[in-house]
């Protein structure tokens, strides 16, 4: 599977056009994590324990994605974005987007 | 004796977030500064879409992202700013470490890769709450730097 923000990809050209596909998660935050990071935010700094949560956050948006594609047959997605949203207290939404397509 | 003890908690952390806070930025924008040094040969473009398909191979998603967070000596500053109002600079290199380092974690990412450059870069950004249950101060920024590496 070919991700790419680009409007196509490069050396291939595109047979096959699925439309749009998909993935999104919502997280709360760790009540451990949430500890920790109130320390560390009295002296300022990156907070470790959210970036890994986004980054988990963001393969498993990704991976949605890649499944929702792989079930329409496509092998590579286009112009993906990301977006976040916050949907209640204490939980953020990020979602992925891209249009699914077949490359040869 | 109660009122005592809560003033000089409030200083003692205001100083703490002084002291440790200005020191960890310090060290933070140095990183910065000699990671991009590093990194320069690898240009990061935020144009791809509406060009002719690039002469290249193969194309792959990079992605870098980091949560960073303000002190509590800012946050009071910042406090105090918003009542006569005017430029938050606590807050300005708050996002400006946080963006700088997201790119740079993805660019680190494409270039181990073996990236001739990263095009179509786009920069997405979000605020969490300051504490929980007080999501009405910006307490710390979650960013999310993507874009697609060519070779």
């Amino acid at each position: 599977m070919i991700l790419t923000t680009l409007e196509g990809v490069p050396g291939k050209t595109i047979v096959e056009h699925y439309g749009i596909v998909q993935g999104s998660t919502i997280r709360a935050k760790h009540i451990g994590k949430d500890i920790m990071a109130s320390f560390k935010n009295l002296i300022g700094g990156e907070l470790k324990g959210y970036t890994e949560l986004l980054q988990e956050a963001r393969a498993e948006a990704i991976e949605r994605m890649q499944q929702q594609a792989t079930e329409l047959d496509a092998n590579a997605i286009l112009n993906i974005r990301f977006a976040t949203s916050s949907v209640a207290q204490g939980a953020a939404e990020l979602f992925a987007y891209g249009t699914a397509v077949k490359v040869e | 004796m109660d009122i005592v003890f809560q003033i000089s908690l409030f200083l003692f952390l205001l100083i703490l977030g002084y002291a440790i806070g200005s020191y960890l930025e310090k060290q933070h924008y140095k990183s910065i500064q000699q990671r991009e040094h590093e990194t320069l040969h690898v240009p990061v473009i935020t144009i791809g879409v509406k060009q002719a398909m690039p002469n290249a191979e193969q194309a792959q998603l990079f992605v870098g992202t980091v949560v960073i967070s303000i002190d509590y000596f800012k946050r009071f500053s910042a406090a105090l700013r918003n009542l006569v109002g005017g430029r938050i600079t606590v807050y300005e290199t708050l996002l400006d470490r946080g963006r700088r380092e997201a790119l740079l974690r993805m660019k680190t990412d494409a270039i181990e890769w073996g990236a001739d450059k990263v095009m179509n870069v786009r920069i997405e950004t979000a605020t969490i709450g300051g504490r929980s249950g007080d999501n009405n101060s910006l307490g710390s920024i979650e960013v999310i730097a993507y874009g697609t590496g060519i070779k």
